[in-house]
């Protein structure tokens, strides 16, 4: 396979199997969890499903500053690598005329530079996740294979971008075919490992939130 | 009731719903909730970090409720729940755990972790890999009505003690009473005060209580053992006696685990909604206060403060009330660090108490009560749960910490005007 070849195939047949995989692998997942049901609640209420479950959607995402103080790295390391995960897929021009292609829509884009120093301190904070995970007693612990795979399908587009940006080492549609194929990876196995949390967690935290409001309880 | 492994499977499936499948599908093996645990921070042993308690439920979640997960089963690549697997789990998820929830209000995706704990333990029980003492305990329940084994006599001994020292009467079976007080057996035998303060603190608002003879103890160790259908014969009794009495409100006494058993769990448990209020002894003096119906004189001047009860304050919802009572009658009321909603636990709830495996380990985890009640140094304590009173005193002792142990309705009760 030349590299144009390459280029095309990812561009084209590897795309829209990776987003049929995807978007399917999502419905599937979702299906499966809503369709196991869940029981009314047959307890006089306190407070309302909806209000608690809405809030813990929100509130969730800010540590109480008892939990931040104990659990101070895994929090900024996971901001920061969401925010750069977010500014680099969903902000850089580039991408911005794929969605556009895709789905129609489009927005604002951040300028290339900022665009590239939020993929830079996002690969740093994924490298450093990884040592804390491969050095933390608990992390050690709890770490599966999946956990690993995960990571690198996570860096893979952050670095193999980075590279092709800056046309690293290979010719340029080379270095776009690697970038691509490596976001088709990703788009894989989304539903069937733990980045499917970027969905579910919306999910968990209405039911965390909707158990304590129903009680009267903020969580 | 004969336990299997295949019983405990079948009783893990049950538990499975959609808060399940939600809560593991956003699992992101951070950490976090280790942080949040008192069990891990003060031993520092990683198995005890909360989500990995939930093993055995996970692997039932995974292996029957998820495509990826079935078709790794045809090739036995997905982990399965055996014998030896629930032989290894049974300390982390009865001895160490006291389903305080704390690590329910940490994780970041929002994992209700406390609750799966909960629905572990049904099928940790199921196979038979439930702790003797919670066994133990939980049979004297069923067959004598308490899991102290405390008896009509031992009870009926009690309230002729306090209407001797009282002059008060004690009211029994009162039909058409307005509240029908629920009484843990901790309290019969160890701190019958709070059956004295309670009958001066009614008599004082004017309002109609009764004892039943028939359903008088408030624990339930169907909750805590993970048990569902012992759980709602407990349950039901109350609901029987409640509606032969004709009460309106069933009062839960000053016990964490009974108040989530009874009113948040309860009508679930028997399958329909309750004909009657069920309302904590915290809310109904609350209301009392509400109403003007509390005259207090004198006030405490020595440094107080309050140990939240996990099941009342953080799972149960009863926050301000507790606060708010001690403000009628304290001057120098102080916060513990994290108090409130994020309080930590004392180390003995959910069963462990009852667990004699677990003493030196709730002692041990006693450190996290300790290094609170450092910061702020208070000359007493005041709690609103038996349990978390027995074993905060005995973990003062054993860390050689001298301050004293109060209930709450028992002060309130002191410092009644007359």
């Amino acid at each position: 396979m030349s590299e144009v070849e390459f280029l095309s195939w990812v561009r084209g047949p590897g795309f829209q199997i990776a987003i049929v995989i995807f978007i399917a692998g999502v419905i599937i997942r979702f299906a499966e969890i809503l369709l196991l049901g869940r029981k009314t609640n047959l307890a006089e209420a306190k407070g309302s499903e909806m209000g608690g479950g809405l809030r813990t959607i929100v509130t969730r995402s800010i540590p109480d500053k008892s939990t931040f103080k104990r659990s101070t790295f895994t929090v900024i390391a996971g901001y920061i690598f969401h925010i750069g995960l977010f500014v680099t897929i969903f902000l850089f021009a580039p991408h911005i005329l794929l969605f556009k292609d895709v789905i129609g829509l489009s927005w604002p884009a951040v300028p290339t530079a900022i665009v590239d120093a939020f993929a830079v301190i996002s690969i740093i904070a994924l490298l450093a996740i990884l040592v804390h995970r491969m050095r933390d007693n608990v992390l050690k612990f709890i770490t599966t294979k999946e956990d690993y795979v995960v990571w690198l399908l996570t860096i893979l587009p952050l670095i193999t971008g980075y590279m092709a940006f800056h046309r690293i080492g290979m010719t340029a549609p080379t270095l776009l075919a690697i970038h691509i194929l490596s976001v088709e990876l990703l788009l894989v196995a989304f539903p069937f490992t733990k980045l499917m949390h970027a969905f579910t967690l919306v999910l968990a935290r209405w039911y965390n939130g909707a158990i304590s409001g129903y009680r009267g309880v903020e969580s | 009731m004969s336990a299997s492994l295949e019983k405990g499977i079948n009783a893990l499936k049950e538990q499975v719903d959609s808060t399940v499948a939600a809560f593991f599908s956003s699992c992101i093996h951070c950490g976090m909730c280790a942080d949040a645990c008192l069990f891990y921070t003060e031993t520092n042993e990683p198995s005890r970090m909360p989500i990995n308690k939930a093993e055995p439920l996970r692997r039932i979640w995974k292996s029957e409720y998820t495509l990826l997960g079935r078709v790794g089963k045809m090739f036995g690549l997905t982990a399965k729940v055996d014998d030896a697997l629930l032989t290894e789990w049974e300390t982390l998820v009865y001895d160490s755990c006291t389903l305080c929830g704390r690590c329910s209000m940490v994780c970041p995706v929002g994992n209700d972790i406390a609750l799966l704990i909960r629905k572990t333990r049904e099928g940790m029980a199921a196979a038979g890999h439930a702790p003797d003492g919670l066994i133990g305990a939980t049979k004297r329940a069923v067959t004598i009505g308490s899991p102290m084994g405390v008896k009509l006599p031992a009870l009926m001994a009690q309230i002729n003690h306090v209407e001797k020292d009282t002059g008060m009467k004690i009211p029994v079976d009162v039909v058409g009473a307005e509240y029908m007080l629920l009484l843990s057996s901790m309290e019969i035998m160890n701190f019958p005060e709070f059956i004295e303060a309670t009958a001066k603190i009614f008599d004082k608002a004017g309002v109609t209580w009764t004892i039943s003879s028939e359903a008088f103890e408030a624990t339930n160790s169907g909750i805590q053992i993970g048990v569902a259908d012992i759980a709602k014969v407990l349950v039901q009794r109350v609901v029987d006696a409640a509606e032969k009495l004709k009460v309106q409100t069933v009062i839960s006494p000053e016990c964490g685990h009974a108040y989530m058993a009874i009113r948040w769990e309860g009508p679930n448990l028997i399958g329909k909604p309750f004909s009657f209020k069920v309302r904590h002894i915290l809310e109904v003096l609350d209301d009392f206060r509400k109403d003007g119906r509390l005259k207090i004189s004198g006030k405490e001047g020595q440094r107080l403060t309050y140990h939240d009860p996990c099941q009342i304050s953080r799972r149960g919802g009863v926050i301000d009330q507790p606060r708010n009572l001690i403000n009628m009658f304290a001057d120098n009321f102080v916060e513990m660090p994290d108090a409130g909603k994020m309080n930590w636990c004392c180390g003995a709830g959910g069963g462990v108490s009852s667990n004699e495996r677990a003493d030196e380990i709730r002692l041990k985890v006693f450190q996290r009560k300790k290094d609170q009640l450092d910061e702020i140094q208070p000359e007493a304590i005041i709690s609103a749960c038996s349990n978390c009173r027995i074993h905060l005193e005995d973990g003062l002792e054993e860390y050689h910490m001298d301050i004293p142990l109060m209930s709450l309705t028992e002060t309130l009760a002191e410092h009644l005007a007359d």
